[in-house]
């Protein structure tokens, strides 16, 4: 198709009078405006997205949280939830207290309030479901593979839970038993996790790490389905290429056929 | 190296006290993680392996070139060790900021060869006194994925078994002046003995366990590791203690143990790859870099 005049977007260059996109991925086409959307990115945040992110900072009145996105996120003091669910102004003394609630290297689930224009995103943890999290896992992989969906927290028959993070940062956890505790709550349960628990986290973990490197899309069904098709296998031995591929060709068999 | 914060309870979940032989990824206290290990790599140097172990990445070259004696040792040839943190590897390897851990990686390199049975450096000599075969072994950091010292000394290993020493001649004329005369036929050359050539292995302590093979992660939530080098016949050639902080006496005797046990087992499994490497010759399929 010969172009004579193209307005052109980022991460476009022309050669021999083709204009070719600069990253490698999906395509999206809207009307007249063809996107791709690339592989491997950084996370793009946008309003109602469900984040885990690491705390890199504790300024005045405000948190730095790290969410693999290009700028920092920002998690004001006043979209944080206090102990026990109280509505009220934030004082001084909450100000003062900020360490308390959450330190660097804190790990914390969240949900985009609003994007800034420069990009960088303000996170909310407004509900008693998002919070600090405990004992866990995390596993960062790219913001390409985590599939959109209804509810970004699963609770795995398995015996594990896992909330998969649109900005790539996958949390596994043991299930709690008690599902009404405060949740968004800063007290961390410490106490050691069992072995049987301990064991189907770290084989989610390679399944995870299984899907991501042959590049399927992550979600609760495929997770699942992974898991249970490395059951033959020992939990070391999933990160074998060979093993690795085996897994995943059975998990995508799977999911076809819950398709067609 | 990188300073990784992690909540407190991720680190109680990994390591906290009775968990039993279990790691986030599966594996146990003594597993290693997958490894690739090539050879002849580097099309000109005397020698090259490059080792790929989970996310870490080591490419070593080895050229041999003559050189003088040292003055204390006049009968033998000698190994120098330089290490180059690539900036690839982590952003804080940026412009001088890898020469810290780089000379304390060359250091270790040092002491761990220091012993005189590790490698025959009498064979790399020519005239006693004036001209002695030197070992540059150049170390590349490509990527940091933990575990360094193990998987340098590793790469070190195949790197000499691969280096390949031009034969040479001495030649004395009536006026009792040396000329040195190199064999014409390229493939003609001597191979140097690895067998008693040491691994390091590290051990990290971490909670109240001792791991091998510690991930990026892992060894952020580990406050002491024991490094030591082990010769595949289980023999001890150096130990170093790193971290800010102790180790029980006790601890030590058993970290040391466990650190000959995989030594042992870690030896068999290299040697067994250099063999299958070596056996398929010429006809081998280099992958590379590209594969």
């Amino acid at each position: 198709m010969r172009i004579i005049f193209r307005p052109r977007g980022h991460g476009t260059y022309v050669e021999e009078e083709k204009l070719i996109a600069s990253v490698a991925g999906a395509v999206e086409r809207v009307n007249k405006l063809v996107c791709v959307r690339a592989l491997k990115t950084r996370y793009n945040g946008e309003v109602g997205d469900i984040v885990v992110g690491r705390i890199t900072e504790v300024q005045q009145k405000r948190w730095k949280v790290e969410t693999n996105s290009r700028l920092d996120s920002v998690l004001l003091l006043s979209s944080m939830n206090l102990p026990g669910g109280e509505l009220r102004r934030r004082s001084a003394e909450d100000e003062l207290a900020m360490r308390d609630y959450l330190q660097e290297g804190d790990l914390i689930s969240a949900e985009v309030q609003s994007v800034f224009s420069d990009g960088a995103v303000s996170l909310h943890t407004r509900s008693l479901k998002y919070g600090k999290l405990g004992q866990g896992v995390l596993v960062q992989v790219s913001p390409s593979l985590v599939k959109r969906q209804k509810t970004h927290f699963h609770d795995l028959p398995c015996g594990a839970s896992v909330i998969l993070g649109n900005n790539g940062f996958i949390w596994i956890y043991p299930t709690p038993e008690q599902k009404d505790e405060e949740a968004g709550g800063f007290t961390t349960n410490l106490e050691p996790v069992p072995l049987s628990d301990r064991e189907v986290i770290s084989r989610l973990r390679n399944c995870i790490v299984a899907l991501v490197t042959q590049n399927l899309m992550l979600f609760d069904t495929s997770i699942l389905y992974c898991y249970e098709a490395s059951l033959s296998h020992q939990i070391k031995d999933i990160l074998k290429p060979e093993v690795m591929e085996e897994i995943v060709l059975e998990t995508r068999q799977r999911l076809l056929d819950l398709e067609g | 190296a990188k300073t990784f914060t992690l909540l407190q309870s991720e680190a109680v979940f990994w390591n906290g006290k009775d968990l039993e032989d279990l790691r986030v990824d599966g594996r146990g206290c003594e597993d290693y993680r997958c490894a690739e290990v090539e050879t002849d790599v580097v099309s000109n140097t005397s020698g090259s392996a490059r080792v790929k172990l989970g996310h870490t990445d080591i490419l070593v070259g080895v050229k041999a070139e003559m050189g003088t004696p040292k003055l204390e040792k006049p009968d033998e040839g000698y190994l120098e060790f330089f290490v180059d943190c690539s900036a690839n590897a982590t952003p804080e390897f940026e412009g001088r900021g890898g020469e810290e851990l780089g000379t304390e990686i060359a250091n270790t390199l040092y002491r761990v060869f220091s012993s005189e049975s590790s490698v025959d450096l009498k064979s790399l000599c020519i005239n006693p006194r004036e001209h002695c075969w030197v070992l540059y072994v150049d170390v590349l950091l490509l990527e940091c994925g933990g575990n360094l010292f193990d998987a340098i000394s590793i790469a070190v290993k195949a790197a000499l078994f691969n280096t390949r020493i031009p034969k040479v001649r001495v030649l004395e004329d009536e006026e009792g002046s040396k000329e040195i005369e190199l064999s014409d036929d390229p493939y003609d050359c001597i191979r140097l003995n690895v067998d008693d050539v040491p691994c390091i292995v590290t051990l990290s302590k971490i909670g109240y366990r001792h791991v091998v093979d510690a991930t990026l992660q892992e060894e952020a939530c580990s406050l002491a590791s024991l490094l030591i080098s082990v010769t595949s016949k289980g023999a001890l050639t150096s130990m170093k203690k790193v971290g800010k902080g102790s180790l029980d006496p006790e601890s030590i005797f058993e970290m040391m143990e466990m650190g000959k046990r995989v030594g042992k087992s870690l030896h068999i499994a290299l040697q067994k790859i250099l063999d299958e490497e070596e056996s398929l010759g010429t006809s081998r399929q280099k992958v590379g870099f590209l594969g």
